[in-house]
């Protein structure tokens, strides 16, 4: 099957304007303003059933379609922040076909009447920023962005926006806040971004896999996108394969797929021939979805069914643990992770996720007792439902499932016999 | 009207209006929902999870948009996560519970969330004893801690933001109230976040840090021990601290305060006053104090302070002790004998039975009672001031407000506070001003007129334009006029047309309407509904006179007017402290500090409002009103000198804008809203409850009532224009001056007083020669000085700003020279 996002892969040089061009490049765009009114487009993106491909895979069409028209102006902003460990699927689109998504950032902008977009990436992209602004710069020179676009009154004006290094700005409230020059800390929702977004005014966030799908939508119908992938979840998605498999890399398929085909047809299988262990399909921010019985290599990746395996697909950021890994290791990894990354705003986030690995470091590294596993378990589970954003929630995913579906893993790492925290004088004396 | 919303609590039905948090809605009804980091009284932002509730709502059909109803009654749809009171608006039929085990739990995993990082300081934080942070670890957290001490985090623990608070960032809870106070409503965003995760911690971003004169309400609305002031810290525990009520007397705002106090060693066991701290009026400064009045009281205690009566028995004696009785018969012997040459100059410093007394004595006399000051136009304030109904808080849309030839900032902080918060409401806000100002951010309309084009510029208003529209057709206009490159004859000019203004558009006579001035002290307004006159030329007032000076210091504000007094007939000086005035004095009468005694003072929105004694008197010394009773006693003058509420009665019988006043009526209190006080203080802060009283207002002139503008000067002449090499010298107000009751807080305020200055543009400085920080010699009208130049490029070029009270005794704008010093 050709790519769909992907398509550098079938045609070199795609990220050149020519080679976009001949290959249909900005033919969607140019018909959409031209020829179609501002929902038609929208109406095009909800009936091919594409969702959001930053992680929580929201209908697309339906979040345009909620853009308070009765506030100007609007805004669309592409988050680029792609900070979501074992997620690498959004660079490559941008240096591989850079004009694939500013169509489909472009064609956004003008199903919600925005004449003003940004693309928000994490400030260790400023290569690939610079790329985008000589893309947009041709794009410009070429008459496909700026004033009065095809001979319509439509304007268009994109903008790339680089952040600082902090993964909670991945939030769309914390991109849009720190696009605005404040502190990338999310916002009080609601008010949703639809509504209420870029300097007040209503905005549609997407991610950048998302905008790339739009024009292949628009040039070939909602029907043919439709049909594509499974009933829940149509289409293509770019999965970010990593950890202990032979071949990692982005592998771009349709939803329906299973973890089987992804893990041993294309990524050449687990390293050393061992056995999956377990798999986190959304990068760290993944409950830890346990491989008890081989059967379960066998479940089509789309949103819907990975929830019954106990966990989301997330950005499908598939993250593959063989036996070679013991669940300790990991977690220590993915709190301290979430402990550097949180954002301070939250009181469970701020000190939780401070808590927590200061608890996993005392296990991981054999200073820990059972009290400490529960105490981790009991901490995470504190922490869930009360913070202000996902992030501190995320935090707690593979912490709650690593200890509750691998016990033993956590078990071998503490001392057997579980000592209380504070001893008394008079206890101490007694027992010596 | 707004719609009143109805939801349960609690299972209790509370009603509330319309966009009421519902953390808020509950405290209304009397339900306590713990919060950390929302405040009533600032924008919720859902950061503590602390006021995390269950809410349940009505349930609606998706097909159809009806409420699903269930035995009658409609369904409720609780949310599977628990959500934060604070953020959520009241909704019709909204039901909370904030008592169920899981909303215990989750406030009981927030404090302990809260605990793990807190440091173990109870036992040195100044905070503990009114900590909400203590109190709401009783009522809502865990008895044991699951954290190990050792992993504590650690951060700074005596981080200076200024000279003024003191920061310890491990005790800080990250509620960003104190940063969202400097952002919302101090207008100054000096503070911020800095790093994030468990390293976020508060930092300032001026220089000088916490570049802020609301800085000390910080210390108020902190949770917990993080934001404390330098004056208090290490002091006194809150729970060993008497509390009085009391008026502020630096400023004619009049903010309701209250003092501190605790018996202290070093007073021989007696009490002294240990912090000055906000008490809640919400019509004149809702909960909030300046840094000026919180840390300008010092001089009640000062060694300077005058302790018994001192006479000179012959003209070159030196000043021995005397009793009373003889101190004030040798005074009153030489007023009785000048009759007609006797004069009364006092400030506004004192409180209203003084100056009545001082009148009543004057006229009784045959003398002439002066008030010392400024600033004139206070005859106008009297028939077009405010009256009763007026509040700065409930001004909006609809009302006009101008601020002329002042920079409230400066001049009368609260008032800016009140000010720009009206203009956030919608108020208009035309400032008119010959240089820039920090309220021009929120001002509609702005004019920038040339030095003495001041009443020309208030007169456009009268125009038909867009800026005279906006004062003329609003509903309501209020005109605060002050003394910003004015002195007297100016300002009196100035209120004149202000006036006349207000009159012609019937803006007069009913509430929010009428003329405010800035006056430069605490009672003025008081002063000038008794009738005290002012003069531009005192010189020509004290010469050869006998003169009874009561809380004012001519002799250090102006080496004229010490020539003058010098050459007087008898000088006799009632004050506080020792001044350049006392030393040249006859009789020194000593007087209680506000701290000492009772009175009442008559703000410049014309409320009067009591103060309590609180401390024991300094030595020997009596209440202004006492001792010029007993003055007057032996002139055979009866004056009531032993009850001061007495006074007040004789005074609002006297005075017509007093009557219908008693000591009753003034301290009566009325429920406020946000509720602070002790019990709760996690809610508003530990600002006080106003139990006191909260003043009432004099009556205003009634609409139609003609104004009496028979002033000075209608239109005036230009002010002078600088030659090559010289400067127009023009007198500016600053907050931190070195008027006699600030110096004595140097200590503390050392830094913010700073030295002599002028402020220069960069381009006047550059023709002169002369850089910032140069030492420079200034001269005007006799008057010469050495001062440090300041430079800034939003001020006029030709201009020096001059602040009074700084040692260069300045009256009005002035041609100067300024030449460099080697």
């Amino acid at each position: 099957m050709s790519y769909i996002v992907l398509r550098h892969r079938d045609i070199p040089d795609l990220n050149k304007l020519d080679t976009y061009k001949k290959n249909g490049g900005f033919a969607a765009f140019e018909n959409a303003v031209t020829k179609m009114k501002p929902n038609e487009v929208t109406d095009v993106v909800k009936n091919s059933g594409l969702r959001g491909r930053g992680g929580a895979g929201f209908p697309t069409g339906m979040k345009w379609s909620f853009i308070d028209n009765k506030n100007w102006p609007h805004y669309v902003v592409a988050n680029a922040d792609e900070s979501e460990p074992g997620t690498f699927k959004d660079r490559e689109i941008m240096e591989g076909n850079p004009f694939q998504f500013l169509e489909g950032l472009a064609i956004a902008s003008y199903a919600v009447g925005a004449n003003v977009a940004y693309a928000y990436l994490r400030g260790e992209f400023w290569q690939v920023a610079a790329l985008l602004d000589e893309k947009i710069a041709e794009m410009e020179e070429a008459g496909i962005l700026g004033d009065k676009l095809f001979g319509t009154d439509y304007s268009l004006h994109i903008y790339t926006h680089l952040g600082a290094g902090a993964y909670i700005c991945g939030e769309e409230t914390a991109l849009l806040e720190s696009l605005e020059g404040k502190r990338g800390q999310p916002r009080v929702r609601p008010p949703f971004p639809p509504a209420v977004g870029l300097f007040g005014k209503p905005t549609v966030i997407n991610n950048v896999e998302t905008f790339t799908n739009v024009p292949m939508i628009l040039a070939n119908g909602a029907e043919w996108y439709k049909s594509i992938g499974t009933a829940d979840s149509a289409g293509v998605k770019v999965f970010s394969l990593s950890g202990r498999v032979r071949k990692p890399g982005n592998y771009e398929l349709p939803f329906g797929t299973t973890f089987r085909e992804l893990i041993y047809t294309h990524g050449g299988g687990v390293q050393d021939s061992r056995s999956v262990k377990a798999i986190m399909p959304a990068g760290a921010s993944s409950s830890l979805i346990v491989v008890s019985d081989e059967k379960i290599l066998d479940t089509p990746m789309d949103y819907a069914t990975v929830r019954t395996l106990g966990g989301d697909l997330g950005s499908a950021s598939v993250i593959v643990i063989d036996d070679s890994v013991s669940m300790d290791w990991l977690v220590n990894k993915t709190v301290h992770f979430f402990k550097h990354e949180s954002c301070g705003k939250c009181t469970p986030c701020r000190e939780g996720t401070y808590w927590m690995s200061n608890i996993i470091e005392r296990i991981h590294t054999g200073k820990g007792t059972t009290g400490d596993v529960d105490l981790l378990l009991n901490v995470a589970k504190q922490i869930q439902g009360k913070c202000l954003c996902a992030l501190g929630e995320f935090s707690t995913m593979a912490v709650v499932t690593g200890i509750e579906r691998f016990p033993e893993d956590f078990k071998k790492a503490v001392s057997p016999a579980p000592l209380p925290l504070y001893v008394s004088e008079t206890e101490r004396m007694e027992k010596a | 009207m707004t719609k009143l919303i109805t939801l349960t609590i609690d299972g209790i039905q509370v009603t509330a209006p319309e966009g009421t948090g519902v953390a808020d809605a509950a405290k209304m009804a009397g339900i306590d929902i713990p919060v950390f980091c929302h405040h009533p009284k600032l924008e919720p932002v859902g950061m503590c999870r602390m006021c995390l509730v269950e809410i349940g709502r009505p349930m609606r059909d998706r097909a159809t948009g009806q409420i699903v109803m269930e035995n009658g009654a409609p369904k409720i749809q609780f949310l599977p996560k628990l959500e934060t009171a604070c953020t959520n608006k009241v909704e019709e039929g909204l039901v909370v519970l904030s008592q169920t085990e899981k909303a215990k739990a989750g406030q009981k995993g927030t404090v302990e969330f809260l605990l793990t990082s807190h440091p173990l300081d109870c036992p040195i934080c100044d905070k503990g004893g009114e900590c909400p942070l203590q109190n709401l670890t009783i009522a809502h957290g865990p008895g044991k801690s699951r954290f190990l001490f050792d992993e504590k985090f650690h951060l700074g623990k005596r981080v200076p933001l200024g000279e003024l608070i003191v920061l310890d960032q491990e005790r800080c809870i990250q509620c960003a109230r104190c940063i969202r106070f400097q952002d919302e409503i101090a207008g100054d965003a000096v503070l911020g976040f800095d790093d994030r995760s468990r390293s976020m911690k508060i930092i300032t971003s001026s220089d000088p840090g916490f570049d802020s004169v609301f800085s000390g309400n910080t210390t108020d609305i902190c949770p917990v021990g993080a934001l404390t002031t330098v004056d208090f810290r290490f002091e006194a525990r809150p729970w060993e601290l008497g509390a009085t009520a009391s008026i502020c007397t630096q400023c004619p705002v009049g903010c309701n305060i209250t003092l501190n106090t605790r018996r202290e060693a070093r007073a021989s066991g007696d009490f002294v006053v240990k912090r000055v701290m906000p008490r809640q009026n919400e019509e004149v400064n809702e909960i909030w104090i300046c840094d000026k009045g919180r840390f300008a009281h010092h001089y009640t205690d000062s060694k300077k302070r005058l302790t018994s009566p001192l006479a000179r028995k012959g003209k070159n004696e030196k000043l021995a002790h005397a009793s009373w009785n003889e101190a004030t018969k040798l005074a009153a012997d030489h007023f009785l004998a000048a009759k007609e040459n006797f004069v009364v100059l006092a400030s506004g410093r004192l409180a209203n039975e003084d100056l009545f007394n001082l009148k009543s004595l004057a006229d009784q006399v045959g003398g002439q009672a002066y008030l010392y000051s400024h600033i004139g136009g206070g005859e106008l304030t009297t028939q077009v001031g405010v009256g009763a109904g007026t509040n700065f808080a409930g001004m909006g849309a609809g009302t006009t407000i101008v601020v002329v030839a002042s920079d409230l900032y400066q001049e009368a902080p609260i008032w800016y506070l009140r000010v720009k918060q009206a203009a956030e409401r919608g108020a208009t806000l035309i400032v008119l001003n010959p240089r820039e100002t920090k309220l021009d951010r929120y001002a509609s309309f702005g004019v920038r007129y040339a030095y003495g084009d001041e009443v020309k510029t208030v007169n456009d208003l009268d125009k038909q334009s867009k800026l005279g529209d906006a004062f003329t057709k609003a509903e309501n206009a209020v005109i605060l006029f002050g003394s910003d490159g004015l002195g007297l004859d100016g300002t009196s000019s100035l209120a004149s047309a202000c006036a006349g203004l207000l009159q012609n558009a019937g803006h007069v006579g009913k509430p929010n309407n009428g003329l405010i001035g800035v006056w430069e002290r605490a009672n003025d307004q008081g002063a000038w509904e008794m009738g005290f006159q002012v003069a531009e030329d005192l010189t020509e007032i004290l010469k050869g006179k006998a003169v009874y000076i009561v809380g004012a210091d001519p002799v250090g504000d102006d080496p004229k007017l010490a020539q003058t007094l010098e050459g007087a007939k008898f000088v006799a000086v009632q004050d506080v402290i020792e001044t350049a005035t006392t030393e040249i004095a006859d009789v020194i009468l000593p007087a209680q500090s506000f701290t000492e005694r009772e009175g009442t003072l008559t703000s410049g929105e014309r409320r009067v409002q009591r103060f309590y004694s609180a401390v024991p008197p300094t030595g020997e010394s009596k209440s202004d009103f006492a001792i010029t009773s007993q003055l007057a006693d032996h002139m055979g003058i009866d004056l009531e000198g032993k009850s001061v509420s007495a006074v007040f009665d004789i005074l609002a019988d006297s005075v017509k804008s007093f009557e219908g006043l008693n000591y009753a009526k003034i301290s009566e209190v009325k429920p406020q809203w946000p509720i602070v006080g002790r019990g709760d203080m996690y809610y508003g802060g530990t600002t006080y409850e106003n139990t006191m009283g909260v003043g009432a207002h004099l009556t205003a002139a009634k609409g139609g009532e003609t104004v009496s503008t028979s002033q000075v000067h209608a239109t005036r002449e230009a002010a002078p224009l600088p030659k090559e090499k010289e400067l127009l010298a023009v007198p500016v107000t600053k907050l931190y001056d070195r008027g006699t009751t600030v110096m004595m807080s140097a200590n503390l305020l050392r830094e913010r007083i700073g030295g002599p200055s002028i402020t220069l543009h960069p381009e006047s400085a550059k023709s002169l020669g002369v850089e910032a920080g140069q030492l420079v010699n200034i001269s005007f009208d006799g008057v010469s000085g050495d001062v440090v130049v300041k430079l800034d490029d939003t001020i006029s070029i030709g201009v020096a700003l001059v602040p009074r009270s700084m040692g260069l005794a300045i009256r009005e704008p002035v041609l100067a020279e300024v030449h460099s010093q080697r």
